[in-house]
Parts: C-alpha cells; sequence; structure tokens
C-alpha cells in the first residue's frame, strides 16, 4: 500500500492547528503532567540525603510512562467522532484520501505532542531533582537505564494508547463518551506501569524487551485493525 | 479529463440500508458540461445518492460510472479525484482561516499550486477579502461559499452540489448561480440536488425526481408538457352570458370550465392555437376582453403533481 505523504500532512498540519487553538485540549495536556511532576517532587525534595539509598533499589521514575498513555486520550478519542460531530468528516472523506492515510496522519498529529509533553515533563523533572533536591538524591533517582527506557517507551506506549482511543472513536458517537472509554481502556497500562515504577514487577532488560516488541507488533496490528473498523459507510449514514 | 460517452451514468442503482429502502432503480445519464438537477422530498433518496456517487456509500445493487470509471471500491480514491461534492453542511474547521481551510483541502486533492488554487477559488466566490478570518467568524451564508470554495479547488469534472444555496439570502443565492452558470461555460458538469424549484428550472438542463425510485427526468419544459394539457386562460371584463356558444366548436379546445367570476379555463390538445377564434368569437359575443393567455405550468406544478400521486398510491 502506499501512502500519500502530502495529503497525510495536510491533515497533520491541520490537526495541530486546531489542537493549539482549543483550549479544552491544551489544559487537558498540561494538567495531566502537572499532577504526574509537582506531587513526587515534593516528595523527591522531602528526601534526606540520608534516605536517599534507598531510592537506588527502585525505578520510581518510571511511573512516569503513565503520562504517554494518559495524555493522548484527549487527542486520539476526538479523532474521528470529533470529526464526525462537527460535520467536518464527510467533506474529508470526500478527497481522495485512503483510509489508512487518514488513520495513520490522526494517530502521528496526536502522537507529536504526546511525545513532546512527555519528554518535556521528564526533562523538567529530572532537572527540577538535579537542581534543588538533597545531595545524593539526583544520582539515586535518575540512572541511565530508566532514562533510556522513558526514551523507547514513550512513543511505543502512547501510539498503542493511541490506536486503543482511535478505535473507540471509530465505533461511539459522541465524544465525552470515547474519552470515557479510552482512558478505561489505558488502566491496564498504567497499572502495569506502576507496577513495574515500584518493583511489584521486577524490571529485566528480558522484561523490557518482550515489552517492547509486544508493544511494536501492538502498533502494528492497531493501525490495521482499526483500518478495518473504519466504515465509511457506517460513519456518514450513521447506519 | 474528458472522456467519450456521458460523464455519469447510473443503471438500476439500488440502495437498501436493512428492511428500508434508501433509493431503488435509479438510471439516468449527465452529458458533460450539463446542469442536472435531482430533485425530490425530504428523505427521498437524494443525499443517499449523491454519497453512493461520491464512493463515500457502497451500493446494494446497480452499476453506474463516475467520470469516466466504473463505481466500485477499487476506484474510490481515483474518482474522489475527479470530483467534488459539496454537502448541505458546509463542514468546515472553525478554528482555522478561510484559507487555511482551503489549503488543508488543496493539499488533500494533490492540486499542483495549492497557494493559487485557493486563491482562485476565493475570487470565484467573492471571499478573497476574508481569506485569513477565521470559519468560526464567519455567517452562515459565507460558511456556504467557503464550502464552495473548497468544492472548486480540484478543478472537477463533476461537481455534486447539495442544497448549495439552502439558507442563503437572495443576493447570495444569485451570487451562487451566477457561479453555477460561469462552471457549466467552463464544461464542469454539476450535479444539483435543491427545494428550490424555481432554482431548479432556472439553472438547469434537465431535472429527475427522485421519490425512492425515479418518478420522471427531463427537460422542465418537456417534463409540464408530459403531465399538463395547455390551457388557455380568457378573462373578461363581465361574465358571458352564454359561454358554451363562445367556446364551442373551435378546433383544438376540447372543453371549457369557469375560473373564477368572468374567467375560463379552456382544455384541449392545442388549446393556443385556438386563441385567434376563441378571440373573434368573444368580440363577436360583445365581450370586453381582458386578457387571453397560456396557461404557464411551473415545474413545481409538475413536482408536486407527481409527489401526490405517489403519496396517494402510497396511502
Amino acid at each position: 500500500m502506499r501512502l500519500d505523504r502530502r495529503r497525510m500532512g495536510a491533515i497533520i498540519r491541520k490537526d495541530l492547528r486546531e489542537y493549539r487553538r482549543n483550549r479544552s485540549v491544551v489544559s487537558a495536556m498540561a494538567i495531566i503532567p502537572l499532577i504526574f511532576m509537582v506531587q513526587p517532587l515534593v516528595s523527591v525534595f522531602d528526601t534526606s540525603s540520608a534516605a536517599a539509598r534507598q531510592l537506588g533499589q527502585h525505578h520510581e521514575l518510571l511511573y512516569m510512562l503513565a503520562i504517554p498513555a494518559l495524555v493522548p486520550i484527549t487527542l486520539a478519542a476526538y479523532t474521528v467522532v470529533g470529526e464526525r460531530q462537527q460535520g467536518t468528516l464527510e467533506p474529508l472523506l470526500t478527497t481522495p484520501i485512503s483510509r489508512e492515510e487518514f488513520l495513520l496522519a490522526k494517530a502521528l498529529a496526536a502522537l507529536g505532542p504526546t511525545i513532546g509533553v512527555a519528554y518535556l515533563v521528564y526533562a523538567a523533572f529530572i532537572a527540577a531533582v538535579e537542581l534543588f533536591a538533597h545531595a545524593g538524591v539526583a544520582s539515586a533517582l535518575v540512572r541511565g537505564s530508566d532514562v533510556l527506557a522513558q526514551v523507547i517507551f514513550t512513543p511505543l506506549i502512547a501510539s498503542a494508547a493511541i490506536w486503543v482511543a482511535i478505535a473507540i472513536s471509530t465505533w461511539v458517537s459522541d465524544i465525552r463518551v470515547a474519552q470515557q472509554l479510552s482512558a478505561l481502556a489505558s488502566a491496564p497500562a498504567i497499572v502495569l506501569t506502576l507496577l513495574i515504577a515500584f518493583d511489584v514487577i521486577h524490571p529485566t532488560l528480558g522484561l523490557a524487551i518482550g515489552l517492547g516488541g509486544a508493544l511494536i507488533l501492538a502498533n502494528r496490528v492497531g493501525w490495521r485493525v482499526v483500518s478495518a473498523m473504519f466504515d465509511r459507510e457506517r460513519l456518514i449514514a450513521g447506519r | 479529463m474528458r472522456a467519450d460517452g456521458p460523464a455519469l451514468s447510473v443503471k438500476d442503482l439500488t440502495k437498501h440500508f436493512g428492511q428500508r429502502v434508501a433509493f431503488e432503480d435509479v438510471t439516468f445519464d449527465i452529458g458533460h458540461g450539463e446542469v442536472f438537477g435531482f430533485l425530490g422530498p425530504n428523505g427521498a433518496g437524494k443525499t443517499t445518492t449523491v454519497r453512493t456517487l461520491g464512493t463515500l456509500i457502497a451500493p446494494t445493487s446497480g452499476s453506474a460510472t463516475v467520470a469516466g470509471l466504473p463505481l466500485s471500491p477499487d476506484n474510490g480514491v481515483e474518482i474522489r479525484r475527479r470530483i467534488a461534492i459539496m454537502p448541505e453542511s458546509p463542514g468546515l474547521y472553525l478554528r482555522l482561516s478561510v484559507a487555511e481551510n482551503l489549503q488543508c483541502f488543496a493539499d488533500l486533492y494533490g492540486v499542483d499550486d495549492p497557494a493559487a488554487c485557493t486563491a482562485a477559488a476565493l475570487q470565484a466566490v467573492n471571499l478573497s477579502a476574508r481569506a485569513d478570518e477565521l470559519c468560526g467568524t464567519l455567517s452562515k451564508g459565507l460558511r456556504q461559499r467557503v464550502a464552495l470554495a473548497r468544492a472548486l479547488l480540484s478543478e472537477p469534472s463533476i461537481l455534486f452540489l447539495d442544497e448549495p444555496t439552502a439558507g442563503l439570502d437572495p443576493v447570495a443565492s444569485r451570487d451562487v448561480h451566477e457561479l453555477i452558470g460561469s462552471l457549466r461555460e467552463s464544461g464542469v458538469t454539476i450535479f444539483l440536488t435543491t427545494h428550490r424549484l424555481e432554482e431548479a428550472e432556472r439553472l438547469c438542463d434537465r431535472v429527475a425526481i427522485l421519490n425512492t425510485s425515479l418518478r420522471t427526468i427531463g427537460r422542465p419544459d418537456e417534463l409540464r408538457d408530459q403531465l399538463f394539457a395547455k390551457t388557455l386562460m380568457v378573462k373578461t371584463a363581465a361574465p358571458l352570458a352564454d359561454p358554451d356558444a363562445v367556446f364551442r366548436g373551435h378546433q383544438g379546445v376540447d372543453g371549457w370550465r369557469e375560473n373564477g367570476d368572468a374567467g375560463y379555463v379552456l382544455d384541449g390538445s392545442d388549446a393556443a392555437a385556438a386563441a385567434p377564434g376563441i378571440t373573434r368569437a368573444l368580440v363577436s359575443a360583445g365581450a370586453d376582453v381582458l386578457s387571453i393567455c397560456e396557461s404557464h405550468r411551473s415545474l413545481e406544478d409538475v413536482y408536486l403533481q407527481l409527489i401526490d400521486e405517489d403519496t396517494e398510491v402510497r396511502r
């Protein structure tokens, strides 16, 4: 299948402009990361140098992988049902764009801001810890393997969350329902992330490779499955 | 792109949604550069027909050739490249400017010079001065014009217009009519669905009336002739003493009936040809003739006659 970059670029640019000018989207994308950053920062700043050694036994920073699972829900849940509700889906689908191009462009438009926000928050968190935490806390908390995991898994987790949300957006007829169901659907990924962060599931290289592979596969399958679910007739005629 | 044969050819096209019939056994051809009116009451299947021909909906049975390509899922992308559809609802991105909306669609259609195409489309609908305004700030009429500009971007060979003047004021409607006229001159085939019968009568070369199935198709004047006998309307200053003596026996006049005070309607195969003889008879009878004219049946009369017949049959 040949994908037309120009058509996809048109959708991505359009979506990014819309997101930027939509206050509810901007605030939703800002609030979740802030919640994930502020409370742990307070806790870290409160940690003394003596207690820092304890931090080194866990991978608490991995909990921030919940951000890419949560942040794109607002955007991705809107992708199809939002276009449908504002009456813009029909004009879009009367153009030569294929459903695969349309869906991939929508996913990429949600993925870009999500990765940006997740990396930014992570970088801000680390910078704040390095600058303001007690001596020894930063070196105990921030480890190369965790940073690498964050860099690699952020796009993978975000993509999986996006495909789930787009699939839901394709099926339901109300934006709020799409967002609520998408949040519910992302719960297992968030729980898994938290279990690893708090060492209930011990993170190993094998586990990381297995999870990474599973996410790559899920993302490839997700695109195909959502494309198959995308029924122009049902979406346009509502039947 | 101009292939041999009709621009749009539809044969026995049918669409069912489950048990419900959207439209069935629709057959017609539209020539290149023709303005074709598609009329019918709400729920008649007009919009579903447009969506089917625009590859948004798959037909249940039947076939069609759109802009030279058989209507099939495999040809969907190529058909959509050659046509443009302006839906009834403008469907604009309200947080984007007029130009941003159009540039997005210019890229989706893959036009060579998006900026020039956008400028030309805006000029065609007299909106160049408002290119940078957000669509959310525009009135309904202006949004409709932006949607029309969007449909012009790809220079389509067939343009489907679904109620293009719905909600527009008379001046804006006139602008749209002029635009349709200029598109016709440039060879664009236009498929126009509308509820405004005077609009269809004025703009369309031919019209079809759909009420789930196709009720009739032809030039507006042909349809009038098919459905209504020509009549002669006579108006005198005072009621005639013996109208039967005046009107009886004229060639082409089969009968007459009163039409209000001192008014008469003469029915017949060629009532208009009988007008000179009728005039002489009226003068001989001492009547003061105010007017004698052939009755004018509008497309609206044709439409209402057919739809009323359907309503009667369904009762």
